[in-house]
């Protein structure tokens, strides 16, 4: 996740969350659609620092008192029993965890020991729902036969590869250190321990031919993963390459070459029998039956709950957006002197949440209910002829929308930001 | 060495003989304000304590610019050899953009100061008024100013003015107004050479106004020169061009604060309050005289104002416009020149249409209606007054280009101006090149030294209201000195530049220009335009039209991808406020048919296009 935190309020130092956020839970439960539960946790070291890489991330081994490598799992399995602590005082009802996301940084820089040790800690604070998915990220590099094995008999039931490109000279760009060579080989080992298996791809990268793009996506398919994952290069300030462009040392992406080659991406994969789900995310699912979605990010869009530990981490409970200190050392100082490692918190206004759910709803293959828009002061009245004219002009699917949804077509998915615009009215 | 005056002689009982009146005609940073005050100081009409730099120059934007733009006229007592003489110092405007208002204040004056600067020579300007000057006949000082310099060449220089006016360049005064050098003896040649003022002494009362002034306490502060006859307080006066009746209030002379007097006599130099709030009805130029007993001839020379630049003026946020136009009517009471209606423009909104004297006069409304009413204003290229001839007959004045007429047209005609440039000899080509791609004819070039030449030009107005001037200073190193006068017009193959966007006409950006550059204009309009506005969900053609023909044309390709790739748990508040900032984005958009467009587009498009040079003004 990037690594600049948002503008919120001061979080309390209890961590001690609004009475609402446990009633919201609470009728959602009783409404027959409760809340989902999930918890990310970030690790936050890299090997070596990649070029276009904002998130929150440091190549040094050691960044302080519990907030080396080797002390790290220890921290932020503090953090998970604080976070119980915090909902039980909050009186959120307990729920199990429906999917676990280990992010970063490089995961599997950490010993699967302590991989496997974190997810343990939090099976018994919150407890593993039954079929829960458990993901790592993984460098192809950081990985082994062994390695993954472990994470498998510890519970982990998925791998996200950071493949990136097949193409060297554009991992060179990127400053990406893993051998092309590798990736089949990491895939191989994740089967084999009964893993599935997803690839990060990127593309758009400055000299990055679209010939090149065509031999990443056609590498990644010959690997037969269960799901791909494509971004679009996006150069952050604050970062080398940010700076490089800036500089007029690196030349800037292009996004109508991007976009040419999100259009190959499409039809590659639909042709692999990859379906989308959402924007920049494919799964393997030749009969349309939603297999292989990555089920922790769909609650990340489908505005479900989540606890984000370790630096820099985001939480959200019910309309309630927090996040962690963002360095691992005063994330780490907050939880050895019992002080909440939230440091700020934001409430979004219920036009902030409209304008959330619908950034997030369109996002997705099976788009936002058109219901959500009666909430406007109009009662959605501009928003409906706003969906008329999109239909007409081919961003939205017609017929999803006579059937209540907004649903982007493939060139709205393209221009999808225009669509969230147009829906909140600017 | 001339002592102070003992026995002041006072306003209204002051023999003519015993009178001077004068000016300083001076290059805009020659010194003239800072002589002014040293004349104060030497007469001892203002306190060494009381005195502050450039005395005479209220405006706060006078005192920075070093521009003087309204005169005023100060009563000084001097004593030459015993006798009192009473010497009227009459300030006059500086810059060109004011020739009309230079010209009343020469006509109140007997004798004029030639103030150069003996580091630079003189400039075109002073040149101008200096013919004035001689026109009118008035004898003329010539006085080097800034001798203390270690730049200063007095005898260089003092050689181009005696060559200039046919004197001996030993009689070319030295002096400097810093440290005060020569002063007390210019004062002395005034009273030795200028000649007391003639008039009727018992005939009907007729003064001249050379200046009106808007006081917000006091209402119009107009100044006259006694020319036959007197005037006394609580009479009834007439404003000959207008018939108007007026009672005197007040009226006396400044010294330069203003001193209530018994009234003012042939030859004098005062002010007159009468209570009205408008300086439009106390006109430069207008002959003021006795209502009993009116005179019934007017003093000859006088001109309504008339503006030569128009420009229109926008709020950049909307609801400003009920300021903008308090704001206005206010700079109205003091500014006689200054015209205005409103205006709406499709992609501006509402403003005003202004008409100016110049690019000068623009520049000071501009910056007074941004400093003194806090107001953040859009101005549009601006323009000069076309007289377009249509097939049938019908003439319309085009002040806007949105007033060119469609259709056949017989004629275009434009205003003139006949332009005078100094520069030094090495500069002839560029100056030559420059006018010519102007349109400019030549019309004489004389050489004042062995280094500095004065050439003359016929050029069309609106061929040096842009970045004339710039183009020149850049073209002579700064060293080019310019001024201007309209001077007729022509019939010119004028078209006007539409600019479209997506086929919706955009009326800030139509543009009047000769059909030669009618081109150069539409590709650097839509090229600059290309590059401000952003891409959007739709192609957006921009194109240069003549009527229904295109010149030119840009294209603002679609929007292919406009959607963040990542939007993971963390990204979510950053992503969402990255929205609502674009929401608030959006107010500061203008519509253009559907094309969004910037308000920060028809800024940079305009501001680079517009009244960047300013003609001589320090800054």
């Amino acid at each position: 996740m990037p690594s600049i935190l948002p503008e919120g309020d001061p979080a309390p130092d209890d961590g001690r969350l609004p009475a609402h956020v446990a009633r919201r839970v609470r009728e959602a439960e009783s409404a027959g659609a409760p809340r989902t539960f999930s918890l990310y946790v970030h690790v936050p070291f890299c090997e070596v620092r990649c070029g276009y890489c904002d998130f929150n991330t440091y190549t040094a081994e050691d960044l302080g008192p519990g907030a080396s490598r080797s002390s790290y799992a220890g921290t932020v399995t503090g953090e998970l029993d604080f976070a119980a602590g915090v909902l039980a005082a909050s009186g959120v009802p307990a729920r199990q965890l429906e999917t676990v996301f280990f992010g970063g940084g490089t995961p599997t820089l950490l010993p699967a020991a302590d991989l496997v040790g974190i997810l343990g800690r939090a099976r018994e604070v919150f407890g593993l729902a039954p079929g829960a998915e458990v993901t790592t990220e993984a460098n192809p590099d950081s990985v082994t036969a062994r390695s993954l094995a472990e994470l498998a008999a510890g519970g982990f039931t998925r791998v996200s590869f950071g493949m990136q490109s097949a193409v060297p000279h554009v991992l060179a760009t990127l400053d990406r250190t893993h051998r092309p060579e590798n990736v089949p080989s990491a895939v191989g080992w994740a089967r084999d321990a009964g893993l599935e298996v997803s690839l990060d791809l990127i593309y758009g990268t400055p000299g990055e031919s679209l010939e090149d793009w065509r031999t990443t996506v056609e590498a990644a398919l010959a690997l037969r993963p269960d799901h791909v994952s494509a971004y679009s290069l996006i150069v952050e300030e604050g970062t080398k390459f940010g700076s490089s462009v800036k500089r007029g040392v690196q030349a800037d992406v292009d996004p109508d070459d991007q976009a040419d080659k999100y259009l190959l991406a499409e039809r590659l994969l639909a042709e692999a029998g990859y379906r989308w789900y959402e924007i920049s995310n494919w799964a393997l699912d030749p009969q349309d039956e939603g297999m292989h979605r990555a089920r922790h990010n769909m609650a990340y869009w489908r505005d479900q709950d989540w606890w984000g530990a370790g630096p820099g981490a985001h939480s959200h409970l019910a309309g309630v957006r927090f996040w962690n200190a963002k360095h691992p050392a005063a994330y780490a100082q907050r939880l050895a002197t019992g002080v909440s490692p939230s440091v700020g918190r934001e409430e979004p206004d219920a036009e902030a949440r409209f304008l959330e759910r619908v950034m997030l709803g369109v996002r997705l293959s099976e788009g936002l209910e058109t219901s959500v828009l009666d909430v406007a002061p109009d009662g959605g009245a501009q928003a409906r002829g706003e969906i008329a004219a999109m239909i007409a002009e081919g961003l939205l699917d017609g017929r999803a929308a006579l059937a209540g949804r907004i649903i982007p077509t493939l060139q709205g998915r393209l221009l999808d930001d225009a669509i969230v615009r147009r829906l909140a009215g600017f | 060495m001339s002592p102070m005056a003992i026995h002041a002689p006072v306003p209204a009982a002051t023999d003519p003989a015993v009178i001077r009146n004068f000016c300083i005609i001076a290059h805009i940073d020659h010194g003239k304000s800072t002589l002014a005050d040293r004349m104060l100081q030497s007469t001892g009409v203002v306190q060494p304590r009381d005195m502050k730099a450039q005395y005479l120059d209220r405006m706060d934007i006078e005192r920075e610019r070093g521009i003087t733009i309204k005169s005023q006229a100060v009563r000084m007592p001097w004593n030459v050899d015993g006798a009192d003489y009473a010497l009227n110092m009459i300030d006059t405007p500086g810059h060109v953009d004011f020739t009309y208002e230079v010209s009343r204040s020469l006509a109140a004056c007997e004798g004029a100061i030639l103030l150069v600067d003996a580091a630079q020579g003189i400039e075109a300007q002073t040149l101008a008024n200096l013919y004035l000057a001689m026109e009118n006949d008035l004898t003329i000082i010539p006085v080097l100013n800034k001798i203390d310099l270690p730049s200063a060449e007095p005898e260089k220089y003092a050689a181009e003015i005696a060559g200039l006016i046919g004197c001996d360049p030993d009689d070319v005064l030295r002096v400097s107004g810093k440290t005060g050098v020569g002063v007390e003896a210019l004062l002395d040649r005034v009273v030795a050479e200028i000649p007391a003022p003639q008039g009727n002494t018992d005939g009907p009362a007729r003064a001249m106004i050379f200046d009106s002034v808007y006081d917000t306490y006091r209402g119009v502060v107009t100044y006259v020169r006694v020319v036959d006859g007197r005037l006394s307080p609580r009479e009834k006066i007439t404003m000959m061009s207008t018939g108007a009746t007026h009672e005197l209030l007040e009226i006396g002379v400044s010294s330069p604060e203003p001193i209530p007097s018994k009234g003012l006599a042939v030859g004098e130099v005062g002010y007159l309050i009468t209570g009205v709030k408008d300086v439009r009805q106390s006109k430069v130029g207008d002959t003021v005289t006795s209502a009993a007993k009116p005179a019934t001839e007017r003093i000859g020379g006088y001109e309504d104002p008339k503006p030569m630049v128009f420009s229109g003026l926008y709020p950049i946020d909307g609801s400003d416009y009920p300021v903008l136009r308090d704001a206005l009517d206010k700079l109205k009471l003091n500014d006689a020149a200054l015209v205005y209606e409103p205006e709406t423009s499709v992609a501006l909104g509402f403003g005003f249409r202004v008409g100016f004297l110049g690019l000068l006069h623009l520049e000071i409304i501009r910056e007074r209606l941004e400093r003194e009413f806090d107001l953040a204003l859009i101005s549009t290229a601006p323009n000069v007054v076309y007289e377009v001839t249509r097939e049938d007959g019908q003439v319309i004045t085009v002040t806007n280009p949105s007033e060119f007429p469609e259709g056949k047209i017989n004629e275009v005609r434009e205003p003139m101006a006949s332009i005078t440039i100094i520069v030094p000899s090495e500069f002839i080509g560029a100056v030559m090149e420059l006018c010519q791609g102007k349109r400019g004819q030549m019309r004489g070039m004389d050489y004042l030294s062995e280094e500095r030449v004065e050439i003359r030009y016929w050029i069309p107005l609106a061929e040096i209201i842009f970045d004339f001037f710039d183009q020149l200073k850049s073209r002579t190193k700064g060293y080019a000195s310019l001024e201007w006068k309209t001077d007729g017009d022509q019939v010119a193959d004028l078209v006007k530049v539409d600019i479209l966007l997506q086929g919706e006409q955009v009326d800030a950006f139509s543009s009047i220009t000769h059909k030669d550059n009618a081109y150069s204009y539409g590709v650097m309009m839509t090229g600059k335009l290309k590059e401000l506005i952003p891409r959007q969900q739709y192609e957006v053609p921009i194109q240069a039209a003549i009527g229904s023909r295109i010149i030119a044309r840009e294209n603002i390709r679609a929007i292919r991808k406009d959607v963040l790739s990542k939007c993971y748990g963390g990204d979510i508040s950053r992503k969402r406020k990255l929205l609502e900032k674009q929401k608030e984005g959006k107010k500061r958009m203008k519509m253009v048919g559907r094309v969004e467009v910037p308000q920060e587009a028809f800024i940079a498009a305009l501001s680079s296009e517009g009244a960047g040079s300013e003609t001589g003004a320090k800054k």
